[in-house]
């Protein structure tokens, strides 16, 4: 393995796998506090070079973070199969680009290719590829999932319904849901937030959301997301959950900050399987995001992309029904602007998808970061053109109880309007039965709370 | 005097102050645009419009606010915008002096010695500048059982208006439980894990942080409350029980103060905090 270069007449080297990942990742504010990151634009050319000529099998063989020490190391490697990898071995990273980007690599190929690529490998493809390359790369792989609906038919798009309230009144949720569903968002999930992470709390949240759920036949799923233990114990106390829900990080030290585990995720998911209301066979529903790691103190050393690679190698683990990235949502000292935020964004959705996952986006900033409105729309357009499966839809994209802003409703309507995209199946003929949408146009009637009084 | 004289009062004070030669807009002594805060009933021929008022008093979310085409209307778009710049101006305010006198809060201060290392370093804002650890060593307040801790966080508005009820509140709901409170302080750019810090110069059992949340587009005075039993090097997130959303149209200051001494009583006999606490409260429900 060659760790180092001479780039312009600059001989440059590095130390480990781990820096060249770290000092090849494009600009970001993360890894510039944790001390990783490129300390001149040509010493970052100079990664991305030794990088693009590094075997995948180098890669294999000096995990970012050990084997012995790390459940989510061993659960990357215990999932990926031998065969394939043996069959790629040899190939260099600036090779998988090729690969990815070529005419005659399809979906069928990048799936199978998936399969034999560990969660580094994915994040250091990544780095040699600009935005038009993760775009047409995206694009080339979206994949399906079926709990009640089912997601990531091709031509379609979903939407989570966010219908947080501030203090949890189940009254003003109960509007907010009757909002988004009258804008057609609702088809991923009705994904409830609640304050307060109490049993007593989130099953009132998960009856409730059931309840209007049957009252008016919607083909979708319910979810509370409280921390994942929570919902185990409402769902042993018989509360109705579709879908289960946990946030994850990329090294388990991240995760025990989480206060979770593979053995606390592997009981969460037979329990739904054996509890749970929804059709399946996909239960779970993740949220990541970069720069949860180094916000916790738990990062290792690791860039900030690498980590999030690293929590789709470890959810793909349970065949989630929904996988989503939330850039933005940490604050300025993870993600500084727009531009990293975007980048993030498109970074993301790639990564997730070769590594199967049916994923969707939730570009977001906080008043913060120097990031606008502007700059989370733009994310919504490209990422949505890379072929998201689902967004969030948060009531005038402000989300009154997370105090964060999101995509929203309308911005959800008219991702698909402006994309000729349309709700998933079952869902849409709801909606042409509730005279929300004729021919995948919201009608006259919707955008009023009102109709389902 | 009743209500309409004030209302009353109030509107010719605000004539005033737009008619003063100061208003950079009003030079040519027009009548100023007074664009509207509250969110618009825009829904076009609504099947029922008592709902959607109904709705628009029952949460504070932007619903009910209608569309052109699949877009907001263009007052509910600007008032967005609004919001938002407020809120990036919020987080650039520090507390005031005269509120902490008030208060009787002695300020500290954190690692981070500007805005900018606040907000790009986390580990800045969890960390006591030498001087505060040698305060705080030499004057701190310590053996208690409880020990608060004011932090501005990201909002300042947060702890200037939540603060001045629920202090007072918190502190009395746990006297009156026999709980004995170390004098609280104010932590000036800090970030919640300066707690555990505290909590070791002090040797509490416990410590709460009440902090400004980011301010959100909906309200820029959202304070929540960390609260961690004896922090330790182990220490994770899940450890920390968190309450969030202490504002007047969220959990109130004053309910938030017997609320969190409640809790405080039942996470000192159960001798710690966050998720081990909620699994224990559920096995003795």
């Amino acid at each position: 393995m060659k760790l180092s270069c001479v780039v312009k007449g600059t001989h440059y080297s590095f130390s480990s796998v781990r820096e060249v990942l770290a000092k090849a990742s494009e600009a970001k504010s993360g890894d510039v506090m944790a001390r990783i990151a490129a300390e001149s634009s040509l010493e970052r050319m100079a990664a991305k070079v030794v990088l693009s000529e590094m075997q995948l099998k180098d890669i294999y063989e000096n995990p970012v973070i050990p084997y012995e020490i790390d459940e989510v190391t061993r659960l990357i490697y215990d999932d990926i199969s031998d065969t394939i990898y043996k069959d790629i071995q040899s190939w260099t990273v600036g090779e998988l680009r090729n690969y990815i980007l070529s005419s005659d690599t399809g979906r069928d190929q990048l799936l199978k290719l998936s399969r034999g690529l560990t969660s580094e490998m994915i994040s250091a493809v990544a780095k040699l590829m600009s935005s038009i390359d993760l775009v047409l790369a995206s694009q080339k792989m979206k994949y399906q999932a079926h709990c009640n609906t089912t997601i990531g038919e091709p031509g379609r798009l979903a939407f989570r319904c966010q219908p947080n309230h501030p203090n949890d009144v189940p009254e003003g949720i109960l509007y907010s849901i009757k909002e988004g569903l009258s804008y057609g968002a609702g088809d991923a999930v009705i994904g409830i937030n609640p304050n307060v992470d109490t049993i007593e709390s989130v099953k009132k949240l998960l009856t409730l959301s059931h309840e209007f759920i049957e009252k008016w036949q919607i083909p979708t799923q319910n979810c509370v997301l409280a921390h994942i233990t929570t919902q185990m114990e409402a769902l042993k106390q018989g509360a109705p959950i579709a879908l289960m829900f946990q946030s994850l990080a990329g090294t388990q030290k991240g995760n025990e900050a989480f206060g979770i585990s593979k053995k606390i995720l592997d009981e969460g998911y037979e329990m739904m399987a054996r509890y749970g209301t929804s059709a399946g066979p996909n239960f779970m529903y993740f949220e990541t995001g970069q720069g949860s790691e180094v916000s916790l103190n738990a990062a290792y050393g690791v860039d900030m992309q690498t980590l999030e690679s690293r929590s789709y190698g470890f959810a793909r683990h349970w065949k989630p029904f929904m996988v989503n990235t939330v850039s933005g949502f940490i604050g300025p000292e993870t993600l500084y602007d727009g531009r990293q935020l975007i980048r993030a964004d498109l970074e993301d959705g790639f990564m997730g998808k070769l590594h199967g996952l049916p994923m969707g986006m939730a570009p977001t900033y906080t008043n913060h970061m120097d990031a606008d409105q502007n700059d989370q729309e733009v994310s919504g357009i490209i990422t949505a053109v890379a072929g998201a499966n689902f967004y969030m839809g948060v009531p005038g994209g402000d989300d009154v109880m997370l105090n964060y802003q999101d995509t929203s409703y309308h911005d959800d309507a008219s991702l698909r309007e402006m994309l000729g995209l349309r709700p998933l199946r079952e869902f849409e003929k709801w909606l042409e039965k509730m005279g929300l949408m004729e021919n995948g146009r919201l009608t006259k009637r919707a955008g009023d709370l009102s109709i389902f009084d | 005097m009743d209500i309409q004289e004030i209302v009353q009062r109030v509107v010719e004070e605000v004539k005033k102050n737009m008619n003063s030669p100061k208003t950079i807009t009003n030079q040519n002594k027009e009548e100023p645009i007074l664009f509207p805060e509250d969110r618009i009933k825009g829904v076009d021929k609504p099947h029922n419009a008592a709902s959607i008022e109904r709705a628009q008093s029952i949460t504070p979310a932007r619903i009910g606010i209608g569309r052109s085409g699949t877009r907001m209307l263009t007052t509910s778009y600007l008032q967005f915008l609004i919001d938002h710049a407020a809120a990036q101006d919020a987080v650039l305010r520090d507390v005031s002096d005269d509120f902490l006198q008030r208060m009787g809060l002695h300020k500290l201060e954190t690692k981070a010695s500007d805005m900018k290392s606040y907000l790009m370093d986390l580990d800045a804002g969890r960390k006591l500048s030498d001087a505060s650890i040698q305060y705080l060593e030499n004057n701190g307040d310590k053996g208690k059982d409880v020990q608060i801790i004011v932090c501005d966080g990201l909002s300042s508005s947060a702890v200037e208006a939540n603060v001045v009820d629920l202090l007072p509140a918190l502190i009395q709901g746990l006297k009156l439980k026999n709980i004995s409170v170390a004098k609280p302080f104010f932590i000036k750019r800090g970030r919640v894990w300066v707690q555990d810090e505290v909590a070791e110069i002090v040797n509490c059992n416990l410590v709460i942080s009440l902090i400004g949340e980011r301010p959100g587009l909906n309200t820029d005075e959202s304070l929540s409350a960390y609260m961690i039993y004896r922090p330790t090097e182990k220490t994770v997130e899940a450890d920390r029980t968190v309450i969030s959303n202490i504002h007047k149209d969220g959990l109130t200051s004053v309910e938030a103060g017997a609320y969190l001494s409640d809790l405080i009583e039942q996470m000192l006999l159960a001798k710690c905090t966050g998720v081990s606490f909620t699994q224990q409260r559920n096995l003795h429900m």
